[in-house]
């Protein structure tokens, strides 16, 4: 008997469902970050990565955001490698047609995931170097000890806004980054309901909207930090 | 008008095949892209030349025959055509147009143009069918369907499996096929019998024919001469997750 999730929809049912998840992990990223903007001293943000390392429940979302992921990135890489093989007959360069209209009703994105989602994996490689293995494992000079309010912990708005403010191409990097992302979401959000079923033609128009506002909140979003904090350090 | 076509060319499912480039002078703004197609083919066989092997029946856009990718496009430019429907007034004098077949494992090509599209009556046979009384007809108005709800079974009965969704999609899925075959029955009373193991049957034979999964990038939607919806797809993803969990609880559905 087929299972359910060898099936080409039970798939594309994991990814939706892992990559709801992962947006919900980055909204909550996100409002922690937001921090840095508010806040000048920093104490806002530190407070808030404080709270974020050491409530008992990161324990618990760590390892499943990590394997969210994981099986986001394996099991895309799987679907794009069989659809991929089923286009490639014996005609010309890959299968593909010779005269090729594909803007038709797509957009670019939605024809690129697997592209975007590989630019975003790059981009979080880097990104847990900058600062998760910093302050997790290796620790940096920029992190000792603030206490705030009488509680010591680790100063993470140094380590964030001293990336930034010394190695300016880090900003680009992270704004190539927002970029990726929102445009994986663009798409993205709207597919995960589509597959889900949660979609007719009403609410096809809904999510639409709701996926190009939410996409452009978190691109906007997590490209203005590093622009904020470079640009304040130059005035 | 003159015109440049540039036209797959495969003798047989074993051959390379290759394209070749053919000129017109006689063609008219006046002629259907098929009409064309047979003003090439009757001056190939003056020439003593092979005619090009293409489809075509009712060449009025319900039978779903006259499968040809035109410049890129399934059934060529314009919306909600088939090309039998498709006016040489799309086009310019001048112009070179590229004609293929739809290019698939999944539809192998037969000879130029013509491809092997028996994969969908497979799919069909798994599932593209009602189980009704034999004998006398029922009587008219005996099963009660809302308008809205048979709108909509319409709208995805108007499928004609031309196959140009499966053409037009970067991953060559049946998706919308499928969706629009499940969603006709799974709208009507007449489908009841049948229930979500009609989706799953018929989702599983897609995979087993080797048609890709669905990204709803929504090219599919944008080429379907008869403007099937992709919400027909959410619709049979509703019903497969169903059977899905009907068949975790129980084998039979």
């Amino acid at each position: 008997m087929t299972n359910f999730f060898t099936t080409s929809i039970g798939r594309k049912i994991l990814m939706s469902v892992t990559g709801l998840f992962l947006i919900m992990f980055l909204l909550v990223h996100l409002t922690v970050n937001s921090m840095i903007l508010f806040d000048g001293t920093g104490d806002l943000f530190n407070r808030a990565a404080h709270f974020m390392a050491t409530t008992p429940l990161i324990k618990v979302v760590e390892p499943l955001l990590a394997i969210g992921l994981l099986a986001h990135f394996l099991i895309a890489s799987l679907i794009t490698f069989q659809n991929q093989r089923n286009r490639n007959v014996t005609y010309g360069a890959f299968g593909r047609y010779e005269a090729r209209n594909a803007s038709q009703g797509s957009t670019w994105a939605s024809r690129n995931m697997y592209i975007l989602g590989t630019v975003i994996i790059v981009f979080l490689v880097i990104h847990l170097i900058n600062f998760f293995w910093k302050m997790k494992f290796t620790g940096d000079p920029l992190l000792s000890e603030v206490i705030i309010n009488g509680e010591h912990m680790e100063n993470a708005y140094a380590l964030v806004t001293g990336l930034f403010i010394n190695w300016k191409w880090s900003v680009a990097l992270y704004v190539v980054g927002a970029i990726a992302l929102g445009l994986h979401l663009y798409h993205g959000v709207w597919s995960a309901f589509q597959t889900l079923g949660w979609s007719n033609k009403k609410w096809r128009k809904i999510l639409n909207v709701i996926g190009v506002l939410f996409s452009t909140l978190l691109a906007l979003g997590y490209a203005i930090i590093p622009l904020y904090v470079m640009i304040r350090s130059m005035i | 008008m003159k015109l440049t076509l540039k036209v797959w060319r495969q003798a047989g499912p074993k051959d390379k095949g290759q394209f070749e480039t053919y000129q017109l002078d006689n063609a008219s703004l006046d002629m259907t892209f098929l009409e064309l197609m047979d003003a090439l083919n009757e001056k190939l066989i003056a020439e003593g030349k092979d005619p090009v092997a293409f489809e075509h029946d009712c060449r009025e856009g319900i039978c779903g025959s006259c499968a040809m990718m035109v410049n890129g496009r399934p059934h060529g430019p314009g919306q909600e055509i088939t090309t039998c429907q498709l006016n040489m007034k799309a086009f310019k004098d001048g112009e070179t147009i590229t004609v293929e077949p739809w290019r698939t494992n999944s539809f192998p090509v037969i000879k130029d143009l013509v491809v092997d599209r028996s994969s969908f009556e497979k799919i069909m046979e798994a599932g593209g069918f009602v189980n009704v009384e034999v004998g006398s007809a029922v009587d008219s108005n005996t099963y009660k369907v809302s308008k809205a709800r048979a709108d909509e079974a319409f709208d995805a009965a108007a499928c004609i499996g031309c196959g140009a969704c499966v053409a037009a999609c970067k991953n060559s899925s049946a998706m919308l096929f499928v969706a629009a075959k499940v969603s006709q029955y799974a709208l009507l009373p007449q489908g009841k019998t049948e229930g979500v193991q009609r989706a799953w049957n018929m989702l599983a034979k897609m995979d087993e024919l080797g048609f890709g999964s669905c990204s709803n990038t929504g090219s599919c939607e944008a080429e379907c001469p008869k403007g099937v919806s992709l919400s027909h797809i959410a619709r049979l993803n509703r019903e497969f997750i169903k059977a899905g969990f009907r068949k975790a609880g129980a084998e039979k559905l």
